[in-house]
């Protein structure tokens, strides 16, 4: 008999109890119109979340699209959001890249940093760090690309904030499977 | 064969290769090319409805009742979002729809011209897919590929958004000749490792049940009828939702009737009790499972659905089963057979002992009156007098849709017709006459409340302009009796706005529609009323005036457990004091 303390519904109580994870889906999907507002409609309907999404065609004479979405929730509600992605029409396969394979996960992002002196030369030497490129300058402001984990651009952001944090743009996480098989 | 013509031709063509003979629709600006090649030709039967609405849920009666996919046909703008709730009900209950929307020319998308709206935008979280038709040269193959995508699978609807250039533009059609779909390819047959496993578990169970759905309805009278074989091979007993009654029949000696919210006492406690669930083709949704974590706590359960994200989305599952359930039930039998497998009888025994000292409560039993009708007896005699002949019965939502659920009693799949999933009042009037279509010569009666009837009571211009012989039987309380219900249970029986003021005489109402009307206030004189409807050839709206305050029971009050019933008091005139039954966090549900 399963009594779980204080649910906070009678209606929600069995499958919401497990501790939240993240996990990085990937979605290939038929190219066509309305298909990433499908796929971002599923999320919203259902109250899933998003923490990143990423889209770009992937071939371009099939019409396929690949969708990275970086997703959290209790393990059941992981399992439902891939089973409703597969559900939709222009899906062709979902495969949970956390769960079922040793996967490669990638960001870009574009820092927009301001400062002078002592804080100019502290954002080169922490840009060098973490392998920064320089890709726009002036006397008093630099723009850093880097890629990485977005644990590692988090870091990055976090350490430049003090400096003189003007602006971030990032792309959303990429993923991919390791070793030559495809996803 | 592939050959030129418009836009607008192409989707007639279509809908006759697609094997379709009645479209439901109203016409409008952006839909006139396809009107107009309508106007050419006696192949489609095009039935005009008087609202959006009622065209939707008419595709929905008809697709119901003959297992072929529903089409309608309706205008930009307007004419599209009046759809928008017939669409979200079929997705709800799954039943195949094809909706063609007719859109401002391509050169004035976006521009907010005259009757245009976003369709797709709007339809695409009430679909269960659309598409926007931009070029001529697609339009065969979405036309063809829409069929496929609402009737495989789990069933539902599509919409087919045609701006009217693409109408009038000419292009090359081709026939249907063998969908291959891109992605769309559900999973029919099961792997046999899982049969097997079922198999298993239901030869050592010890205290089973059945638990079906709409999916056996909507996997096609085989599924029905494998079902049946299933049941009478394991002895098991068999409860099924709202949606999937008729699948096992009423008269059956396995059945224990409906269960959940309203379900039987047999039923729901046989839930809670039982070892081995098999549910086939029902969603576990919330008027089945009352409170989760007290739902059927010591089962193992098997769950077999053609939708994989049904499973284990509400009530985690043993063993699943993914695909059609005519073809898992097939294997089940095959397999069953074929290991020489048999129930444990003496455990079979003794669970059916328990189950008939929970049948013997007789939970469905109410309070007889001599003066006034009970709702439950007008239903009760509605049955004894229609049960021999060939009916097909539909609902509107609310208490009148549980007695009908409760008392009538189904004996076959697709006679029963209703709103489950989404509870739309106004939907029975339209569904019955879709099912009259699919029958001419069917009784089809749609029972009905005061209040939902006046939803879509402007079908009876289109019952009448059709010739279309359905009978209205109407449960006059005077009161949207499952919100009065409702708000005597949680709120100290205010009854804010629940009291149908203003009625209309509703036999003047059906005289003024052409229709005939009869009115019945007296037990005595029922029967004879009803005959008088059944045998009037015509539409007839019959105004049953019913006892004002009765309410329906049992009843598992939300927040509660299956064996955690409501029954009805039957020693007391007062009735149940209902106020202090739901706790604060049932009061949060619906």
């Amino acid at each position: 008999m399963n009594t779980p303390a204080s649910p906070p519904s009678p209606y929600s109580a069995a499958l919401s109890s497990s501790k939240i994870e993240s996990h990085t889906l990937s979605v290939l999907v038929d190219n066509e119109p309305g298909v990433l507002a499908r796929v971002v409609g599923l999320f919203s309907g259902r109250g899933y979340n998003i923490e990143s999404l990423t889209v770009a065609e992937v071939a371009h004479a099939e019409h396929l699209s690949r969708i990275t979405i970086a997703t959290s929730g209790a393990p059941e509600t992981i399992d439902q959001i891939h089973h409703q992605l597969e559900r939709l029409v222009p899906v062709h396969q979902v495969t949970d890249l956390t769960t079922s394979a040793r996967s490669l996960e990638r960001e870009l992002a574009m820092v927009k940093v301001r400062g002078r002196g002592e804080n100019r030369a502290d954002a080169l030497q922490l840009a060098e760090a973490f392998r920064a490129r320089i890709i726009d300058a002036t006397t008093e402001s630099f723009i850093f690309e880097l890629s990485g984990k977005p644990g590692k651009i988090d870091e990055f952001v976090d350490l430049m904030r003090p400096i003189g944090l003007v602006e971030v743009s990032r792309t959303g996480v990429a993923a991919i499977s390791r070793g030559p098989e495809p996803i | 064969m592939s050959k030129e013509m418009t836009g607008a031709e192409m989707v007639v063509e279509a809908l006759k290769d697609q094997g379709v003979d009645t479209i439901f629709g109203y016409p409008g600006g952006a839909v006139l090319p396809i009107y107009d090649v309508l106007f050419h030709q006696e192949k489609i039967l095009h039935v005009l409805v008087r609202h959006e609405q009622g065209a939707a849920h008419a595709a929905e009666g008809y697709a119901r009742s003959s297992g072929k996919v529903g089409v309608l046909l309706v205008t930009s703008g307007p004419g599209a979002t009046n759809t928008i709730t017939g669409l979200t009900d079929a997705l709800m209950d799954s039943i195949p729809l094809v909706c063609i929307t007719g859109q401002v020319p391509t050169h004035l998308i976006g521009s907010d011209a005259f009757q245009e709206c976003d369709t797709v935008g709007i339809t695409r979280h009430c679909t269960k897919h659309n598409y926007l038709v931009k070029n001529v040269a697609d339009l065969p193959r979405i036309l063809h590929e829409a069929f496929y995508v609402a009737s495989t699978g789990r069933p539902g609807p599509v919409v087919i958004d045609i701006p009217k250039d693409v109408q009038f533009s000419r292009g090359f059609y081709t026939p249907p000749a063998g969908v291959a779909h891109k992605t769309y390819h559900p999973k029919l047959d099961a792997d046999l490792s899982a049969i097997q496993a079922a198999v298993e578990m239901m030869a050592q169970a010890k205290r089973p049940i059945f638990y079906t759905g709409g999916g056996v309805i909507n996997s096609g009278p085989a599924a029905s009828t494998l079902l049946r074989e299933l049941v009478a091979l394991t002895g098991f007993p068999i409860t099924s939702t709202l949606m999937g009654l008729g699948a096992y029949p009423a008269s059956g000696a396995n059945w224990l009737g409906m269960l959940g919210m309203h379900g039987t006492f047999e039923a729901n406690n046989a839930m809670h009790d039982c070892d081995l669930m098999i549910a086939v083709g029902s969603r576990f949704d919330d008027r089945i499972t009352g409170r989760l974590d007290a739902f059927s706590p010591g089962s193992k359960k098997i769950h077999i659905d053609i939708d994989r994200s049904s499973i284990n989305k509400n009530v985690k599952v043993d063993l699943p089963i993914v695909g059609d359930c005519g073809h898992v039930l097939e294997a089940l039998v095959r397999v069953w057979r074929a290991e020489a497998k048999h129930a444990d009888q003496p455990s079979l025994d003794a669970w059916w002992d328990e189950i008939n000292q929970w049948r013997a409560k007789k939970s469905l039993a109410y309070r007889a009156s001599s003066k006034t009708i009970k709702p439950q007896y007008a239903v009760q005699r509605l049955y004894a007098l229609t049960q021999n002949k060939d009916v097909y019965i539909t609902t509107e939502v609310g208490q009148h849709q549980m007695w009908a659920a409760q008392h009538y009693h189904f004996d076959e799949p697709n006679r029963w017709m209703t709103s489950g999933g989404l509870g739309t009042m106004g939907y029975g009037l339209p569904a019955a006459i879709g099912a009259q279509l699919a029958h001419p010569k069917a009784l089809v009666i749609d029972i009905a409340g005061e209040a939902s009837i006046l939803m879509n009571i402007q079908e009876m211009s289109t019952a009448i302009q059709y010739r279309l012989p359905v009978k209205i039987f109407i449960l006059n309380n005077e009161y949207m009796g499952m919100v009065r219900q409702w708000q005597e249970l949680l709120h100290g029986g205010r009854y804010s706005h629940s009291y149908s003021e203003a009625l209309p005489d509703f036999v003047k109402l059906a005289e003024a529609f052409g229709a005939k009307g009869i009115r019945c206030s007296d037990p005595a004189l029922l029967d004879a009323a009803i005959e008088e409807m059944i045998n009037y050839d015509g539409p007839v709206i019959f105004d049953c005036l019913v006892d004002k305050v009765e309410n329906c029971f049992p009843m598992i009050p939300s927040g509660k457990a299956h064996n955690d019933m409501l029954l009805a008091d039957l020693s007391d005139d007062a009735g149940l004091e209902l106020g202090s039954i739901i706790d604060e966090k049932g009061k949060m549900l619906v």
